[in-house]
């Protein structure tokens, strides 16, 4: 019970990261390596946010509005020149994701940082034997939560249509004479919004720090991977899938920690190489 | 003007060896007073472990600027390269700065990896070597090489073998331990586990989780029901601040007592943290809330120009370089003369450092210290850190045990943890 | 001109390093090496049509069973880099089976997958692979070769592998591969098992990397996590693109102007990443093709 808790209060945090990821990689086709730096960034704008502002809320707002603003520019600034290329888009990225993690080791310095917890949410909560901290289960309902949102989104209004839409088939939208660019757009910066906020959540209970950008990229991947491009129960899945595999890994079989996650997720994508949801394009 | 400074220099070293062999030493330093000696700096600037390459180089900077960057009657001249935490990298730059930048020693660098590989390229090169941060208990025991000494540094299970002690004279019997699953961890935890078990504890279970582990809650779940009385954890950097922080949340602080090592609460760590980290007992050499004069001194001075409490890494470079200057200010900066050089460094005592107490290297070329049992506290204005209470006297890299025994026994790793049934 | 022209400044090239300081020998020693590795990739990206993001973990492999076999397991240098290429051409091959029946994005990123297993498997599996602080050795040493000498042994290796590389690309098969990459399905139909194909452009890409492996292993006298994670990987791939995908020789320009730059830019700037990031971004806006591609672009205007 208490293992399951805690894979699963990892998963709630992959999820909301990855989330974003697969929304990007299942419209615009862009393998989004700079994720994990946008992660970082969020994260980072939320602590100095929330050391001025005190409040965990305004950080968390913040860092989404921030971060999505870096996805504008990313999009709007760089990414457009490539249309097209998916290599191409995808190698960019990853320059993008080396200036962005340097410039934060200049601003931020390196060292270990935490987004300060809020108040409410500090201590545990006690159920029966288990002692379980509320921040870790505050996670988890932001998990819940941003999956209940992105599912309504998808499925209950025209942005969302023509997102599933363009997953499904992106010319069939633009033949329809659907400005998809917008499109892209919106998608781009509701995805990095979501790296922004994973980046304050993730900051809160597993800390900021040169690096953490690449192992949430990873964990990223694996859970898109698995799940499959563009699909939200896919993300959700895969996401479950590898919090838990991570947790359980730790404790059966802890000298294969990466094993545990890597090989599964390598011999899905061989029998299934567009993953457990994934459409072809 | 390579070329041309390789001859030079090549030429100033045959005349050394000349002068040295009919015993004209004041001729060399005539000529060699004119060129200043070099010092490679290898630092991480980029990489994980950034932080602590900068405060690396600010600790370093900081003795050479007070004693106006000379040893002796020579200038000294620093020259800084950035490893990125990498050992290839470092490899590369350890290249450049002896065979282009002709440096006459190299100094730093602080993950055990880039450490050992400088230390394998030196081994052919016999360019003195000096690493004030890399623990690898091997560097200065079994596998040792005579131009990399341990200035001011420490071996890994160094301050783990007093902590051991000191665990069990305080009732514990049942300890289990937390590391991160490298060679640095293997080392600590076994010196830990070997003293603590020969005294008579036991240790009940070892959980090995990998470098950079984001989640920390399913290792705690089972130290929770394993038993123990207290509990080791050997972290590092951000590993450790997440293990301290998800402790605290998971409610474990206050219920079972936890023993770090030295580097799970050195300065680098506790300086973002909270509450948390109170109350957290370690063994080190360098303790910044000790009350000696001198590392009061050293921390105001310290804490004035960098606007932080000195870290280990700071601190070992500060007293690295100062150890270095005082055997380079005994041969009259006669760096050129490798043999001497390295001899003299070797017996060299280092007094005046920010320990406030005199210290020597073994014969091994590791230091010999006053370990002290310290206990993370908040200082009056908020900020934490670590405050000595009782001192072990004089612990070698061997501690109680006979040299030449002790390097008989396997080295510390993951199998073999030095445990007495 | 350009053709009587080019050998003569390829061979002043290749034996500049030999009047140069030690340091930049080392350096050239280096390029050489990872053009080899770039090359490799090079034969996957640019003439099959699919960019791996494993060659990191297939060189790092060959590198890692080397230094092993010299020095814990004590056979000669010579046999333990056959065993490391061998080692590493065995892997290119379990990764090929699983792997070539994707292609694009998907192909990168199972590759990608399999190289971080080769990577946690080095970072854990600590009493053969010495974890994160990895394996030494003294074959240089052991060898009695000086810089120079080190020099001239992987130039002329690395001119062998380059002729092999380019006779396999001008090959038959070579010819095979391209139409692969031109069109699949076609290639399908004309009666080609695109597969197989696949597979023994993937392994002997793989044998490359194992080449360079091997040849970093006894230039460096050292293998640790670092060389078969991903940036190493991404490093590879680079260099092929800079150099130009397709092109071949472009791996020794790619890695040449890669170790060149970080050479001159770390030593004015701690910012090297951001440098490196910038020229990655340049690069993929206004020079998809590489520096060789540009050039021959341009030359036949």
């Amino acid at each position: 019970m208490f293992q399951l808790l805690n894979g699963m209060t990892f998963a709630a945090l992959l999820f909301v990261v990855a989330s974003g990821f697969t929304l990007i990689f299942g419209l615009l086709r862009i393998v989004n390596l700079a994720h994990g730096a946008l992660y970082l960034f969020g994260g980072y704008v939320g602590f100095t946010v929330g050391g001025i502002a005190g409040s965990f809320v305004v950080a968390a707002i913040s860092a989404m509005i921030f971060v999505a603003a870096a996805g504008l520019v990313l999009d709007r600034g760089v990414l457009r020149l490539v249309r097209g290329g998916e290599l191409r888009q995808v190698m960019l990225t990853l320059g993008v994701a080396f200036v962005l993690n340097d410039a934060g080791l200049v601003i931020w310095g390196g060292d270990t940082l935490t987004v300060p917890t809020p108040e409410a949410l500090q201590g545990a909560v006690v159920i029966g034997s288990l002692f379980y901290p509320k921040f870790r289960l505050f996670v988890l309902a932001m998990g819940i939560a941003v999956f209940a949102g992105l599912w309504l989104l998808l499925n209950k209004t025209r942005l969302g249509a023509l997102i599933r839409a363009g997953v499904d088939d992106r010319e069939m939208v633009e033949a329809c004479g659907i400005n998809i660019k917008r499109v892209f757009l919106v998608t781009f910066m509701l995805g990095s919004a979501l790296a922004g906020l994973g980046g304050v959540l993730g900051g809160t209970f597993l800390a900021l720090y040169p690096g953490a950008d690449a192992e949430i990229l990873v964990f990223s991947l694996a859970v898109v991977i698995i799940g499959g491009r563009g699909s939200l129960v896919g993300a959700a899945t895969g996401a479950l899938l590898i919090g838990l595999l991570n947790t359980f890994g730790q404790v059966w079989f802890p000298q294969l920690a990466y094993f545990v996650i890597f090989g599964p997720m390598a011999a899905l994508l061989a029998f299934r190489p567009l993953g457990l949801f994934g459409k072809e394009a | 003007m390579t070329k041309l400074l390789t001859s030079r220099r090549s030429l100033l070293k045959s005349s050394a060896a000349a002068a040295g062999a009919i015993g004209m030493p004041s001729l060399v330093r005539a000529a060699d007073a004119a060129r200043p000696i070099r010092i490679g700096l290898l630092a991480p600037l980029t990489g994980v472990i950034a932080a602590g390459g900068k405060e690396l180089v600010e600790g370093f900077q900081m003795y050479w600027e007070q004693v106006g960057m000379m040893a002796g009657t020579r200038k000294v001249e620093i020259v800084i390269e950035d490893d990125a935490s990498n050992p290839d990298t470092a490899l590369q730059k350890a290249r450049r700065l002896v065979e282009q930048a002709n440096v006459d020693f190299l100094f730093g660098n602080i993950l055990a990896n880039t450490g050992l590989a400088v230390a394998n390229y030196v081994k052919n090169t016999g360019t003195p070597y000096f690493i004030p941060v890399i623990a690898a208990d091997d560097l200065t025991q079994r596998t040792r090489i005579p131009n990399v000494i341990r200035v001011a540094g420490y071996t890994a299970s160094q301050t783990a073998h007093p902590l051991g002690d000191w665990a069990y004279k305080q009732g514990y019997r049942h300890v289990a331990t937390i590391s991160q699953d490298y060679t640095f961890g293997h080392e600590q935890c076994g010196g830990f586990a070997q003293v603590f078990t020969e005294a008579g504890g036991k240790i009940v279970q070892q959980f090995w989780h990998p470098l950079n582990t984001s989640d920390f809650s399913s290792y705690l779940g089972q130290l929770v029901t394993a038993g123990a009385d207290a509990i080791f954890a050997m972290e590092t950097g951000a590993d450790s601040t997440r293990f301290i922080q998800q402790y605290a949340s998971f409610g474990l602080k206050g219920r079972i007592p936890l023993l770090g090592s030295m580097n799970a609460t050195d300065q680098s760590v506790i300086r973002t943290m909270g509450a948390d980290a109170e109350g957290i007992i370690s063994c080190a050499h360098f303790a910044e809330g000790s009350t000696d004069p001198v590392t009061v001194k050293f921390v105001a001075d310290y804490e004035k120009r960098y606007q932080k409490l000195p870290s280990i890494y700071g601190f070992s470079h500060y007293s690295g370089a100062m150890w270095v200057d005082e055997a380079l200010g005994k041969i009259r900066g006669n760096v050129e003369d490798r043999a001497l050089f390295l001899k003299t460094v070797l017996a060299t005592e280092l007094v005046g450092s920010p320990l406030g107490k005199t210290v020597k290297l073994d014969a091994y070329g590791n230091p010999v210290y006053d370990v002290m049992v310290r206990k993370v506290v908040k200082r009056p204005d908020g900020k934490l850190w670590n405050e000595p209470f009782e001192t072990y006297p004089q612990v070698s890299q061997f501690w109680k045990y006979d040299p030449e025994t002790y390097m008989k026994q396997p080295p510390y790793s993951r199998t073999f943890q030095g445990i007495k049934a | 001109m350009i053709r009587i022209l080019s050998p003569v400044l390829i061979g002043i090239a290749a034996l500049a390093p030999l009047v140069l300081p030690t340091y930049f020998v080392s350096v050239a020693t280096q390029i050489l090496i990872f053009a080899v590795l770039a090359m490799a990739v090079d034969l996957l990206a640019g003439f099959t049509g699919r960019t791996p993001l494993c060659h990191g973990a297939i060189f790092g492999t060959s590198a890692y069973v080397t230094i092993y076999a010299a020095s814990v397991v004590g056979w000669p240098i010579g046999l333990a880099m056959l065993t490391g290429i061998l080692a590493a051409t065995c892997l290119a091959m379990v990764f090929g089976l699983l792997a070539v029946r994707t292609s694009g994005v998907y192909f990168l990123l199972l590759t990608l997958a399999l190289g971080l297993i080769v990577w946690g498997v080095c970072l854990r599996w600590t009493e053969i692979t010495g974890g994160e602080n990895g394996l030494r050795a003294q074959l240089r040493e052991d060898l009695g070769l000086s810089t120079r000498q080190l020099y001239v042994a992987v130039l002329v290796t690395v001119l062998c592998a380059t002729a092999a590389m380019w006779r396999l690309v001008r090959s038959p098969f070579g010819l095979t591969m391209r139409g692969i990459k031109e069109g699949e399905g076609r290639m399908a139909s004309l009666g080609y098992d695109v597969t197989l194909h696949l597979l023994i452009a993937f392994t002997a890409s793989g044998f490359f990397a194992g080449v360079a492996g091997a040849l970093y292993a006894v230039f460096n006298d050292f293998a640790s996590p670092s060389i078969v994670q991903l940036s190493s990987s991404v490093q590879g791939l680079l260099m092929a693109i800079v150099g130009g995908v397709g092109t071949l020789f472009g791996g020794f320009v790619g890695a040449f102007v890669i170790i060149a730059m970080e050479q001159t830019v770390s030593a004015f700037t701690e910012r090297w990443p951001t440098v490196l990031g910038l020229t990655f971004i340049l690069m993929m806006i206004f020079a998809p093709e590489g520096v060789v591609g540009k050039a021959r672009l341009l030359l036949k205007r």
